[in-house]
């Protein structure tokens, strides 16, 4: 039986998904909807859900936005944020969140993720990061670590990594962030904090992908793959009390960045008011 | 009277869209069409409107895309280059039926080429760019009154049909200067998209009812939830992998444009009444050929001008109106002979149709064309 969460937020009609069994991207799809769900309800603050607008790529991960039950856009590969620049700018009292996979938004839309930081749009990215191409069954993906094996790295990959939530903050994002899938609570409260974040946020999912990456890497089935996420990605707070020693090939979770620059459509609908105001004189 | 301002065709483009209710630009710098940009980051907040300049063309499409869905009539300008870029996502717009204008600013290529120089070499490119079949509406200004008026048809035809339309212009019109009377903006005939779902009972947000093409749009965040997605999808906007339900919707798509060619065709003659020789151009060339026109008829000659408004589809029910009369035909493009092939095919055999064309970005003139023109048939067939 579907859970209360399913009935309300998803498209009952277009599941069961497309994932691989074991596949962390229908957690991460369900962190997003637990997030909204939590946002909506909330008594002080709520959003609106018509507000809400999921705007997706190509890929995996892009699919989930087929599968959520609000307004919801299927773009094309790696354009994904800039659809959604478009959205945010034509209503900017949207929820405008991307969903997208680390090939769609650092390979192909690279160039996107950079400049909507850098601008500050109020966009939510959540990135479903599975170091892989799983779509078109395995191949290297920008954030494949160094050596490991994928189908178009059959001799161990030779690039070197991106780290999505770090480059965001280094092209100027103002709220930057790191969740997986094995932390789910610790990731939903992320991943409110980034839609209720102003400007430009992205949240970089680590996800697990046991079909492609996991199979040519050795890294088990989907169990071992959680059990080395749960041993290895540490939530911010247990993270900085452990020694440095202890740190040592551990990964931070929680919120890397913050920032309260002006956001872009505020800071352009002043010059609106100030060209309208101009003209009235 | 009107006030008489002095505009250059790009600019002249930009205050046609303003008055046809564009309120969102996104784009990124490229000559020779740079100047719509600038126009535009000028004069859309003053309106309210909405300017930014992207990263690359392959954001400002999709942008112009985005603002569209979300209710904004929306437009980008480029030339060759970015025109390229673009392409991917200007059949995403025909396939999830978003709106929107398209300029391109044409210069001379390929590549790189000559980014100064005029051209119209993008003309196959706009019919033929993105991959797969899908409707094209191409229109092409001559002058720059013809920038405003006809990009303001370029808006009702995008909104009216759901589509992505072309605005080909090239170096000349958009960089030429001339003193015009801007049409009054409150009696310009403005359509805008049919935005509610509830045509009887079916609510599905791309349902057609029987013998219509276009389905309702609305924006997002007005209260209705649904899907938009490049897959071949059916009614509901959900992807399937029916062959039955792809074949529909791309006959459909298709068919918005076919079944609908004479509301969507415009053309100019000039001189046509008793003339035994056209010559066919578009856009920036129409001038030249005017005056050659002109020569040639003050030489006896009877001769005329066909000047396809709509590029694409091009219009080849009112050519075929001329053939009975007609003798001879002569092409005049800035190309290598793109036009040439829809008129060929139009004509089919009946007629010489001779070309005159250039691809060293130098103009094409009227003595160029009366020369052409004084060749015997045989000759310029010969070439």
């Amino acid at each position: 039986m579907p859970s209360d969460l399913v009935h309300l937020y998803m498209r009952i009609d277009h599941l069961p998904q497309i994932w691989c069994p074991g596949c962390g991207n229908g957690v991460i799809m369900h962190d997003v909807a637990v997030a909204i769900d939590e946002l909506i309800h909330d008594e002080e603050n709520s959003i609106n859900r018509e507000d809400i607008v999921i705007v997706s790529g190509i890929g995996c991960s892009s699919r989930a936005a087929g599968y959520l039950d609000f307004n919801s856009i299927h773009t094309t590969h790696g354009r994904a944020i800039a659809f959604a620049s478009g959205i945010k700018m034509a209503n900017p009292k949207l929820h405008v969140i991307v969903l997208t996979g680390d090939g769609d938004c650092s390979a192909i839309g690279g160039n996107h993720l950079i400049h909507a930081a850098r601008r500050n749009l109020g966009l939510t990215v959540i990135c479903f990061n599975n170091d892989i191409y799983g779509m078109t069954g395995g191949q290297y993906s920008p954030t494949t670590p160094n050596g490991d094996r994928a189908t178009t790295a059959p001799y161990g990959n030779v690039d070197r990594p991106f780290d999505i939530a770090n480059l965001a903050t280094g092209a100027g994002a103002s709220f930057s962030a790191r969740g997986d899938v094995y932390h789910a609570r610790e990731t939903i409260d992320i991943i409110k904090q980034a839609i209720r974040h102003k400007g430009f946020s992205l949240v970089d999912v680590y996800s697990i992908c046991p079909t492609y990456y996991g199979r040519k890497n050795k890294k088990g089935d989907a169990v071992e793959m959680l059990n080395w996420q749960k041993e290895n990605l540490i939530p911010t707070a247990r993270y900085y009390s452990m020694s440095e020693e202890d740190r040592v090939g551990k990964k931070i979770i929680g919120i890397l960045s913050f920032n309260d620059y002006p956001e872009y459509t505020e800071e352009y609908a002043k010059i609106i008011a100030s060209c309208r105001k101009a003209r009235k004189k | 009277m009107a006030k008489t301002v002095l505009m250059q065709g790009n600019e002249a483009a930009v205050e046609g869209a303003l008055a046809a209710g564009m309120r969102f630009f996104a784009g990124y710098p490229i000559t020779p069409s740079t100047e719509i940009a600038e126009a535009c980051a000028l004069r859309l907040p003053q309106e309210g409107g909405k300017f930014i300049q992207m990263e690359d063309e392959l954001a400002s499409i999709a942008a112009v895309l985005g603002a569209s869905a979300a209710g904004m009539k929306a437009m980008t300008a480029t030339s060759g280059p970015g025109f390229s870029l673009m392409q991917e996502n200007i059949g995403y717009g025909a396939m999830a039926e978003i709106p929107c204008v398209i300029i391109d600013v044409q210069r001379a290529g390929p590549s790189t080429g000559l980014p100064t120089s005029p051209s119209q070499g993008d003309y196959m490119q706009a019919k033929w760019g993105t991959h797969g079949d899908h409707p094209v509406i191409a229109l092409s200004p001559a002058t720059v009154l013809e920038c405003y008026t006809l990009i303001v048809r370029a808006f009702n035809l995008a909104e009216k049909y759901r589509t992505p339309v072309i605005f080909l212009m090239d170096e000349i019109v958009g960089h030429m200067r001339e003193g015009i009377e801007l049409p009054d903006p409150n009696r310009l005939i403005i359509n805008h998209r049919k935005m509610s779902f509830h045509d009887g009972a079916n609510k599905q947000c791309y349902y057609v009812p029987e013998g219509k093409y276009v389905p309702a749009m609305k924006p997002f965040g007005q209260g209705e939830r649904y899907n938009i997605t490049g897959l071949a999808h059916d009614e509901s906007g959900f992807p399937v992998n029916s062959s039955e339900i792809a074949g529909k919707l791309i006959t459909r798509l298709l068919d918005k444009v076919e079944k609908n060619v004479d509301d969507i065709t415009r053309v100019e003659e000039y001189a046509m009444d008793d003339a035994e020789t056209a010559v066919v151009c578009f856009g920036g060339t129409t001038r030249a050929v005017m005056d050659a026109v002109l020569a040639a008829r003050a030489d006896g000659k009877k001769v005329g001008m066909f000047r396809p408004i709509t590029v694409w589809p091009f219009p080849e029910k009112q050519l075929l109106a001329r053939l009975p009369q007609l003798k001879r035909i002569l092409m005049v493009e800035h190309n290598h002979g793109q036009m040439l092939l829809e008129v060929q095919r139009t004509v089919g055999g009946t007629l010489p149709v001779d070309f005159l064309g250039r691809v060293d970005g130098t103009v094409i003139s009227p003595s160029d064309i009366l020369a052409k023109l004084n060749e015997t048939e045989g000759q310029s067939h010969a070439e």
